[in-house]
């Protein structure tokens, strides 16, 4: 009952503030509504008991890459129409993407149904008896997945590197 | 009855506890902050041989509830062109996001509200950095240049102090290899010694990194008053330049409690572990009741009679504090009560040491320039902390993998940790003193 409300009430608020973030035309009310949703969906996170990854989604995506957005769009002129800025084919690649991901939520309800367990893909463990979430998952991360792990900091460390080279002035 | 209200009935049956404190921390965060203000003023008083605040009540005891309810009355002003909405909320995200990462402290081993919190510090952190957008959406919002300077500059500064403060607690929390803040102070406790003696660097590092987290001097470059009035707080006036205010003070008790449980040994009384230290226990006991009978003494020396009763209510608070302590010690059946009671207060002594050291330094040193201030966190800091997280690792292998001696491992690798500063230090040195040569070949308008 209590769990429900809290989903729903989370739930709600993440779908409502995506909406919003879409239709607002100031920059800014944008960014709060993402930041928002962000915070919505970690707190759906953290009622599935996925404690590492709902600090880990703000510390990260509230705590780090949205204050960088807020940064740059206070740097930017907000005086600019932003629905003035379109391309070519916007409409037509907008759709596009709609319909693809519709696609994707329908199969997804499509396979759970199909699922035996009355649409869980494991059934529920009791709150009390999980292990520890944070080593769990460096369990996994540090364990089993350790060399995309390591792909994927280099990856960061190139684009790190070549971002300061860029910005670097040439003396 | 009603499925509905059986519900609730049993969500308040589970969750008391944490509902009770949780409005207790609401409450009362604002009357410390208050008075963690008074104290800062009676503190600058005596550093620059002056008297500070003695009019509202005795040694101004009162100045704290004086002063919120002149904010409360004060007019409330909103600039015309300010975006309305958004300069009403980014206050209270500033005071919400402070508020909130207090439920996951422990003030001492009973008093926490978020009982079995598995990233305790995690959560600390992550959410008191969320009051950063209180201060930047309050400085876009207010649609005023001084602002919004103040709030990009505190934008650029919490972005870099973070990373430092967060490399510098990575090393302490490699020591206790957990994330629970019980856990830590367990830790510390089983090592017999505080992580401030076993990764001295990381505490240096968070203890600047912390004061420039919660922007105060020499930091408080957001707000500087010779250069931009008051910063990101410009526009606010009465009751939301009082949230700001109290947002920055809980926030301060928070980087504390952190560095507190952190490197300080939490609730812990210093020298856990020795047996024969054991008469610490009564030391909680004697200092309160030390300061009630200083409250006494000063009692007659009270101009006023009404300052006299004042002064004695509170030397009478402070007894019996005193006998409540006294009695978990020497009274069996309240016995129970010992460990909390004295784990608060050694923790809160603590926290309140920390906070002087702020304060000390706010009174001593002047302020930074942004340049300066940039140039310490990414030159100095940041290579710092990443230095000392590698190190601290190294002298936990050495230690698990090879059977060193724990203390030996870590004195070897702190005097490397201090080359390295050493070193960071010499190339800054070097790096300014060719900054400062092509300046003045370059400028040279002022040599007439």
């Amino acid at each position: 009952m209590l769990d429900s409300i809290i989903f729903y009430f989370f739930a709600g608020v993440a779908i409502l503030s995506a909406a919003l973030m879409v239709t607002r035309r100031n920059a800014i009310h944008s960014a709060v509504f993402l930041i928002t949703t962000l915070l919505a969906t970690a707190g759906i996170f953290l009622q599935l008991r996925a404690e590492f990854l709902f600090i880990a989604q703000i510390i990260l995506y509230v705590g780090g890459i949205m204050v960088l957005f807020v940064f740059v769009i206070m740097l930017v002129r907000l005086d600019v129409p932003l629905h003035h800025i379109t391309f070519r084919f916007q409409k037509w690649v907008a759709l596009f993407v709609a319909v693809a991901l519709a696609c994707e939520v329908s199969v997804m309800f499509w396979y759970v149904r199909q699922l035996p367990s009355a649409g869980l893909l494991t059934p529920p463990a009791p709150a009390d008896k999980l292990p520890p979430n944070s080593e769990q998952f460096a369990k996994v991360l540090f364990g089993d997945y350790l060399l995309p792990f390591e792909i994927a900091s280099i990856l960061l460390l190139v684009a790190m590197i070549g971002a300061v080279v860029m910005a670097k002035k040439r003396t | 009855m009603s499925p509905a209200l059986h519900a609730i009935i049993s969500f308040l049956e589970t969750w008391w506890v944490q509902l009770v404190s949780g409005v207790l921390i609401v409450a009362v965060v604002p009357l410390i902050a208050g008075y963690v203000v008074l104290v800062e003023r009676k503190l600058m008083a005596d550093m620059q041989a002056r008297l500070g605040p003695m009019r509202v009540g005795p040694h101004g005891l009162l100045q704290p509830i004086a002063d919120a309810v002149k904010l409360l009355i004060k007019e409330d002003i909103i600039p015309d062109s300010a975006d309305k909405v958004i300069f009403w909320l980014a206050p209270v995200v500033s005071m919400t996001a402070a508020l909130v990462s207090m439920g996951a402290i422990a003030f001492g081993p009973w008093f926490q509200v978020a009982k079995d919190i598995n990233i305790g510090i995690l959560f600390v952190l992550g959410v008191s950095s969320l009051g950063l957008f209180g201060i930047v959406l309050g400085g876009w919002a207010s649609n005023s240049h001084y602002s919004l300077i103040g709030a990009l500059r505190s934008t650029a500064q919490l972005v870099s102090y973070e990373t430092a403060a967060g490399l510098a607690i990575i090393s302490g929390l490699l020591l206790a290899g957990t994330l629970q803040i019980r856990s830590i102070v367990d830790a510390q406790q089983h090592y017999g010694v505080w992580f401030i003696f076993l990764a001295p660097v990381a505490f240096f590092i968070y203890l600047v990194a912390s004061i420039a987290e919660t922007n105060r001097a020499p930091f408080d470059l957001p707000e500087a008053e010779s250069e931009l009035v008051a910063g990101y707080m410009t526009e606010y006036s009465g009751f939301r330049w009082a949230l700001y205010f109290l947002g920055e003070y809980a926030n301060m008790i928070v980087v504390a409690a952190v560095a507190t449980t952190l490197f300080l040994g939490g609730w812990l009384r210093p020298f856990p572990n020795v047996r024969w230290l054991n008469w610490l226990d009564v030391l909680p006991a004697l200092f309160t009741a030390a300061v009630g009978a200083y409250c006494g003494y000063r009692a007659g020396k009270q101009p006023v009679r009404v300052q006299t009763l004042f002064m004695w209510a509170v030397a009478a608070l402070c007894f019996l504090a005193a006998l409540i302590l006294a009695a978990t010690l020497f009274v069996p059946p309240l016995q129970a009560a010992k460990p909390g009671l004295l784990g608060a207060f050694w923790f809160l002594l603590k926290v309140s040491g920390y906070l002087y050291v702020f304060m000390w330094l706010r009174f001593t040193l002047p302020r930074y320039r942004f340049d300066q201030l940039m140039h310490l966190g990414w030159y100095l800091l940041i290579p710092l902390a990443i230095v000392n997280v590698f190190f601290v690792a190294v002298a936990m292998m050495l230690e698990t993998e090879f059977g060193w001696n724990r203390w030996l491992a870590l004195i070897i690798t702190s005097v490397f940790t201090l080359l390295a500063a050493a070193f960071l230090m010499h190339l800054h040195d070097k790096r300014t003193a060719a900054a400062s040569a092509a300046a003045s070949e370059t400028s040279d308008s002022y040599a007439g």
